[in-house]
């Protein structure tokens, strides 16, 4: 089953490379663009009897090694 | 007092951190490998040392937080036992939640590299006896991220605590402005755990105990940590 977790920011928390980068779009004549906040997208091969037990899993994954709960979020995605 | 250093894969200041020991407090460490289950017997003190541990990968510090040693070293600080994590130590410490609060990107993306003065805070504890409160240090600092955050709630308990062991500042022993290195919260450069026997700190005082690399200002930390009465719980009540 393949999987994505999509680890952000919580809202809050000073993003300079977000920051850099808006800065960076602007420079390059990006138009509209009104904030940038930078994130991690892990994708993840799992085995899993079902989408449930996965989602468990990868729920396990996030909370003890890819997302620092103090300062980000995740949310798992099933494609 | 015996001590152990840790290495992991990407540390590059364990020679530093042995040779400051050995100098300063004359004690010789065991260099324990991250993979490793058990600290050698009777160690008083473990040593977290700076560097870029797994290449930073993920967060810094995250993946050598859940190496196998962190679970001796958690048992070591719950025992009491002393734990000391400098610049990518402190970060492991964080990871490991072994101190609260996490080390973001500096504030100004930039990786300072430059000497820095630090205040005690408080001398009451086994790390920093040697020093005068209030005391204005020069120590070396050399992060990318070396940001301190904490929510609110966080920050107020370790400031009412006295949990706040160094604070950035200039000369003079000014705080804020230009003398906070990477927009950390508070001007924190350094915290302790709840029981004062874990302290992590951004700045490294183990590169500042010989006057021929520009000071001596970190001898105190192992002066203060080599005069432990061994065996004593080093918990000190707030004052």
């Amino acid at each position: 089953m393949k999987a994505r977790v999509i680890v952000t920011l919580k809202s809050g928390v000073l993003d300079p490379q977000g920051k850099a980068i808006e800065g960076a779009l602007s420079s390059l004549g990006v138009s509209g663009v009104a904030s940038v906040r930078q994130g991690k997208v892990f994708d993840i091969e799992i085995e899993a009897a079902d989408r449930e037990k996965a989602a468990a899993q990868l729920s396990a994954a996030c909370e003890k090694l890819l997302a620092n709960l103090i300062v980000e979020n995740y949310a798992v995605e099933f494609n | 007092m015996r001590a152990a250093v840790v290495l992991f894969p990407g540390s590059n200041r364990e020679t530093d951190a042995a040779r400051a020991l050995r100098q300063v407090g004359g004690v010789e460490p065991a260099i324990v490998w991250h993979d490793e289950r058990e600290l050698p017997p009777a160690v008083d003190l473990v040593v977290l040392p700076g560097g870029f541990s797994y290449g930073d990968y993920l967060r810094c510090g995250a993946i050598a937080a859940r190496a196998r040693i962190m679970e001796a070293v958690k048992a070591h600080a719950g025992r009491g036992g002393l734990v000391l994590g400098v610049c990518n130590g402190f970060q492991i410490l964080c990871e490991a939640g072994l101190l609260p609060g996490v080390l973001m990107r500096n504030a100004d993306m930039r990786f300072v590299c430059r000497m820095q003065h630090v205040r005690v805070e408080t001398t009451q504890s086994a790390f920093t006896r040697a020093y005068r409160p209030g005391q204005v240090l020069k120590f070396a600092i050399a992060h990318g991220e070396g940001n301190y955050e904490a929510d609110e709630e966080t920050i107020t308990r370790l400031e009412e605590e006295g949990r706040v062991a160094f604070r950035y500042c200039d000369a003079k022993g000014r705080i804020g402005g230009a003398a906070n290195p990477n927009g950390s919260t508070h001007d924190i450069a350094g915290v302790y755990s709840e029981d004062f026997n874990v302290l992590g700190l951004m700045p490294h005082p183990e590169n500042l105990i010989d006057p021929l690399v520009g000071g001596v200002d970190g001898r105190g930390l192992f002066e203060s940590l080599a005069a432990c009465e061994l065996g004593a719980t080093p918990i000190f009540p707030n004052v």
